[in-house]
Parts: structure tokens; sequence; C-alpha cells
């Protein structure tokens, strides 16, 4: 039996909440809306993975204060590595709930780029905001979670990118999580205009011990024609957070939508990442790396859908489980009908490191249409033991040759990563979960 | 130093199979040895089980290096004692530049903190690449994959000569190279040639004695060593075959599994 669990928040709450922040009319009611909805659609379905007993909804209070930081002098060592102070002229971080830091370069301000954090948008630019939240690529009563996540955002980063605009510098982002009290509903929407271009990289990342918490993350990211824009992103929660996490992006025509996403997270989570190739000759492309260790659940659902005529869509994911992780890779290249040309390309592969982790890897093509092209391959196997006989036999250690075949294996998301303090922010990590 | 590779009695098996049926061999450095004989006779299984090949189990024998059986160590500790195996089939490795992993093997042979600097690295990796006509982007690329047949056997040798292990087993190095690829992975096999370094080939063909000089030469029949000699047995060989050792020893068929 599901028992719909009360929601900690109620309607006044929220108002109250929507109020201090200042927000447009539009914002309030549709929190207001949402809230409703939330209390009564069920939970998503991801396939092979149970989650009703997972806590999505249960958390101590909806929005905590943290200091901010006055200078990046101040940060914690964790997020100093991660920021080239000298270099990073465009950077936003959020401390629990509190938009912590923020900085744009004059530059980019006077060719019209904007980027703050999404409650200051929603008040500074009301309606460009709602022309985007939660329209094309999420919509807020999809499920439970949607409607949860739209009537309590909390956080989060507003990207926009004029016309003809190309930024050559990626804007970078950061959400540390170092209160257990703190639940995040950050939302990040980029919306990037005709012909402009821009990658924006962004790291989650708890800096203290567990607690019970939860994240309940949605992304959109508009590609207008001829658009490109790349998203980086490392998750790195807690063990004790549970996350659901949905990354979405909607390429028009000659658009291009390419995500690296590190998914290093070590509490249960459920992540979605689609992208719809609506305009003709748009192209989507998709790289994900997983470590799953300990006894976390992970259910990965990457989805790429072709509207577009000659869209191309690919997916590369590949994932390293070990203990008694168990995680579900499901890919999906969906071709609609009408859309010609269109190519749907996937690779899944789960590297297994012990007997009792789990790993699935699930390919599937939906096509209705008959002039396209469309390919997968998948696996799930241990470390190849001629691999290590050969690296062995140059007298590299096992343990070594081992941590060479993972990382290369890991490899072709790490290196996507355009700033390298959170390139080598995943190759930490990934160390730190692969070797402890 | 004169290092001694003695191998006694050496019985293999794969899978249950008997493949090496009492092989008998000594080498020592400064001096190249080659292994000769038809397909089927054990040449391979014999290179791989000295170097610990994860399918081959050793029923009974010896393997020593300087004394010390070898088959008692781990394969990465086969290598640090001196051992180096140039493979048939090369693995590739995504995501390992070719770079990084020889830099891995050349400081798995050094202390922690006397790791070899990156700019001598590089010095000598530029060195030898040159030396073997290798492309530069080659160092940058991951290991082994996409190489040509041909560049894989360069890159074994790059390794051997980066490494400069007492014994190298090279396993048919020479197996679909062309003339100028033959040409230049001999030339790296001839650079080691040193007072301090031993080589055992394998292989099929004597084309490669054109221009490697071996000091001894050995055929394989049947999982054992039938024939050793000089330089002029491989030359016999090239003019006459095999059957001549066959008929002289009573052997039908050399292959493995069949007995005289």
């Amino acid at each position: 039996m599901t028992t719909q669990m009360k929601l900690p928040v109620d309607q006044q709450a929220v108002q109250a909440f929507s109020e201090k922040n200042g927000e447009p009319g539009w914002l309030s009611s549709l929190r207001l809306d949402a809230l409703a909805k939330a209390e009564e659609l069920p939970l998503p379905k991801p396939d092979k993975t149970r989650i009703d007993k997972w806590n999505f909804t249960q958390f101590a209070s909806h929005t905590v204060d943290s200091e901010v930081y006055a200078s990046l002098e101040d940060l914690p060592e964790t997020v100093k590595s991660l920021v080239d102070a000298d270099k990073q002229e465009n950077l936003y971080i959020q401390r629990n709930n509190t938009p912590a830091y923020l900085k744009l370069s004059d530059s980019l301000k006077s060719k019209g780029v904007i980027f703050t954090d999404i409650l200051t948008a929603a008040k500074e630019h009301p309606e460009l905001v709602e022309q985007y939240f939660m329209k094309d690529a999420v919509q807020v009563d999809e499920h439970k979670l949607t409607a949860l996540h739209a009537a309590l955002v909390n956080g989060g980063a507003f990207l926009y990118v004029p016309k003809n605009v190309e930024l050559e510098e990626p804007i970078q982002a950061v959400y540390v999580h170092d209160n257990a009290e703190a639940a995040l509903f950050n939302h990040v929407l980029v919306v990037a205009e005709e012909n402009s271009s821009v990658t924006y990289v962004e790291s989650y990342l708890a800096t203290e011990g567990a607690g019970e918490s939860l994240a309940n993350i949605i992304t959109e990211v508009v590609a207008k024609d001829n658009a490109r824009v790349v998203y980086g992103a490392v998750d790195n929660l807690s063990e004790g957070t549970t996350t659901y996490v949905n990354r979405r992006g909607t390429a028009a025509r000659d658009a291009k939508i390419e995500w690296a996403l590190g998914m290093m997270n070590d509490g249960d989570t459920i992540s979605e990442n689609i992208t719809h190739l609506i305009g003709d000759n748009s192209h989507g492309d998709t790289k994900m790396v997983v470590v799953g260790r300990g006894k976390q659940k992970q259910n990965f659902t990457t989805n790429i859908r072709h509207w577009g005529k000659n869209s191309e869509g690919y997916i590369l994911k590949h994932g390293v489980m070990k203990d008694a992780a168990s995680s579900i890779f499901n890919g999906i290249g969906k071709i609609e009908h009408g859309a010609t040309k269109a190519n749907a390309e996937q690779e899944s592969r789960v590297l297994m490191l012990s007997e009792k982790a789990r790993g699935d890897a699930n390919p599937i093509l939906l096509i209705d249409e008959d002039d396209v092209t469309a390919g997968h391959a998948a696996s799930v196997g241990r470390v190849d033991p001629m691999q290590l006989f050969y690296l062995m036999s140059r007298g590299i250690s096992q343990q070594e040759a081992e941590r060479l075949v993972i990382h290369g294996f890991l490899a072709p998301v790490v290196t996507k990563l355009p700033i390298e303090g959170v390139k080598q922010q995943l190759t930490e990590v990934i160390e730190r979960k692969v070797n402890v | 130093m004169a290092s001694t590779l003695v191998i006694k009695d050496l019985h293999v098996e794969i899978e249950g199979k008997e493949i090496l049926k009492g092989v008998n061999l000594e080498l020592d450095s400064g001096k190249i040895h080659v292994i000769m004989g038809p397909n089927g006779t054990g040449k391979s299984t014999l290179a791989s089980a000295i170097m610990g090949h994860p399918k081959f189990e050793v029923t009974k024998g010896e393997v020593l290096l300087n004394g010390e059986n070898v088959l008692e160590m781990e394969v990465d500790e086969r290598a640090l004692a001196g051992l180096f195996l140039a493979m048939q089939y090369p693995s590739e490795i995504t995501g390992v530049t070719n770079a990084d992993f020889l830099r891995s093997a050349i400081n798995a042979r050094r202390e922690e903190g006397q790791e070899i600097s990156l700019m001598k690295f590089i010095k000598e990796l530029d060195k030898n690449m040159d030396f073997l006509e290798m492309d530069q982007n080659m160092a940058q690329r991951y290991l082994n994959e996409g190489f040509s047949g041909g560049e894989k056997k360069r890159n074994e040798i790059l390794q051997l000569m980066m490494i400069k292990p007492e014994f190298g087993i090279l396993d048919e190095i020479d197996s679909g190279l062309d003339i100028d690829a033959l040409k230049v992975v001999s030339k790296g096999i001839n650079q080691m040639r040193s007072e301090d370094f031993g080589c055992l080939i394998i292989t099929h063909y004597q084309r490669l004695l054109n221009y490697i000089e071996p000091d001894f030469v050995h055929v394989m029949m049947q999982g054992r060593v039938v024939k050793s000699g000089g330089p002029e047995l491989a030359q016999r060989l090239e003019s006459e075959g095999y059957d001549w050792i066959k008929q002289e020893l009573g052997i039908e068929d050399e292959t493995v599994g069949q007995e005289a």
C-alpha cells in the first residue's frame, strides 16, 4: 500500500516563501497549483527500479539560511580547488539554499548575458523566466516529483545568452551541500538564443557527513536555432541524500546540445536525462559516467527523442559498480514519425568490480519512421584478465593495472569536461570511489 | 652482470590439455636465441607460460631467473625481476595513453619519490620513437587502440627499449609485418643487443634472421625442443624445411597431441 505521506509544507508556507522572495504573481500561483498536484500525483516509475519506499517528500525544513562567502578566499578547500580564482570570471556558488557568491564579467553583462540565481532571475526578469520555466522541457504535472519541485524551488541558476552571442569561457556553478537539514530543490534554466553558444559546468558536492536529506533537481536547456550548449555536471552528493535529478534539453533547428555528466552521488539516485531533438539537423550528444559503491541503488535513464529530420543522437554511458551497489542503465533512442534520415546511436557499458554488485544495461530503440539509421551496443562484464596480464607483464601491480583500466574506461566523459578544476574533481572522486 | 634464464622440464596445460611436455632451455644474457617450428608445436605457449598468462597452467617444471623460480611469482613480479614478453596480440586499453602507460611501467621499477622526471621521460620516449620511425602522436593515443598490426609490433619494441629488461621474449614479433616494418623492428632488437640483455625470439619465418643474427637456434615439435644448433640450423630450415628433422626423429605429425 502506498500511503500518501503528508507533505511537510502547506499552502500557507509556500505562499509565505514566495512572498518573502518578492516573486512575480505567475510564480506564486504556479507554486500553489503545483503543491496541490504534488499531493495527488503518483511518483514517477523509472523502469526496473522500485522507488515507492524512497524518501522524496519528507525533509526537516524547506529552506535553511547559510552564511554567504564574502570572497573566494573564504571558500572551503574542496570548493577552492574547483574554481580557478584568477581566471574564472563567471561563477555562481550556492551554499545549501543560499546564493553565496556571484560573479559575471562586465563584458558578458554588456552583451546582455544574464547569469544569476533562479529566484533573483524570477524577480528581475519575470517575463523572460516565465517564458521558459517548466514549459517545454519539463512539465509541472508529469508526476509527484516534478510538481513538488515546482512548488518548492529554492535554488538553482538562470543563464540567458542572447542571439549571436558566443561565449568562449565556460560559465561555472558550484552547489555546496553542508547542512543535512537543507533540502535541495534546485532549478537550472539555460536559454541559448539563435546562433549563440555557451558552456555551463556545475558541480554538486557535500562537504560533510550525511544525515538524511533529499535533492530534487531539474535542469532545462533551451537551444534555439543553430545554438550550441555544452552542459557539464559532476554530482557528488552524500550517502544520506536521496536524489531525483532530471536534466532535459530541447534543440531547435541546427541546434546542438552536448551533455557530459559525472554521476558520482553516494546516495540512492534516480537520474533522467532527455534531449528532444525538435528541429531539423539538430544534434544531441550525451556522455555519462557512473561509479556506484556501498549499497546504493541508482537508475539512469538517458533518452534522446528525434522529431526533426536529419537529427543525430548519440548516447555513451560507462558505469563501474562495486561492493553491493546496483544500477540500472536505460538508454532510449526514440525516432518519431516524420523524422526521416534521423540517426540514433547508443552505447552502454558496465564494469563490475565485485560479485555482489549489479548492473543492467538496457538499450531500447523505438522507431516510428522507415528512413532512419540506428544502432546500439551494450555490455556488462568484468575487468578483462588479458588487459591486466598485459599491464602487469610490464611490471605494473594488479591494483595499479585495475586503476588504469577503470580510469581509462571512464575517460571518455572525464576528458570532455571543459573546466580543468572540475575535470580534476571528477578524476579525484572516481579515484576515491573506486579505490577505497 | 651476466644473467641466466633456465627452463627445466616445463609442462604446461590449457583447459586440461597438455601443450608443453618437458621443455628444457638455457639462456644467457648477451645471447640471442631463436625458437622456430611449424604452427601448433607449443612455441607461443612457452612464451606465455614463462610470463604467467592466466589461461596456462604449469603442471611441472621450473623457470629459473638467476636461480629464482619465477613460476612462484605474480606476473608483475616476474616483470620486475627482469622478464619482458612482447606479445603476439597486445591488448587494447581505452582511455590510457601510451605515454602514461609507459611512465607507469618505468616508475613501477623505481622507489617512491624516485620517479622518472617528466622531461627525462619525454626525451627518452621521443628518442626511441624516432629510432623506430613512429609518429610522435602515438605517444598520446590510447594504448594499442586502433593501432595497425605493424604499429602494435613497433609499440612492443618501443616498450622493450624503454623498459630495458634483462630478458626479452619476443613472440612472433615479425608476423604480419611488411619488409620496411620488419627492418625497423629488427633495428630495435639489434639496438638492445648487449652483454646485459638476453633474448628469446619466437618465429615461424627465417626472414627475420636476415636482419638479426642469432647465437642459437632451437626447433620445437610436439611440445618439446627437439633440435638445437647455431645460425646454420636456421639456414638449413630455410632451404630444406622441417621434413628432414621429422625423418631424423621419426615424427609424423609435429603438432602437439601427437606422439612420436
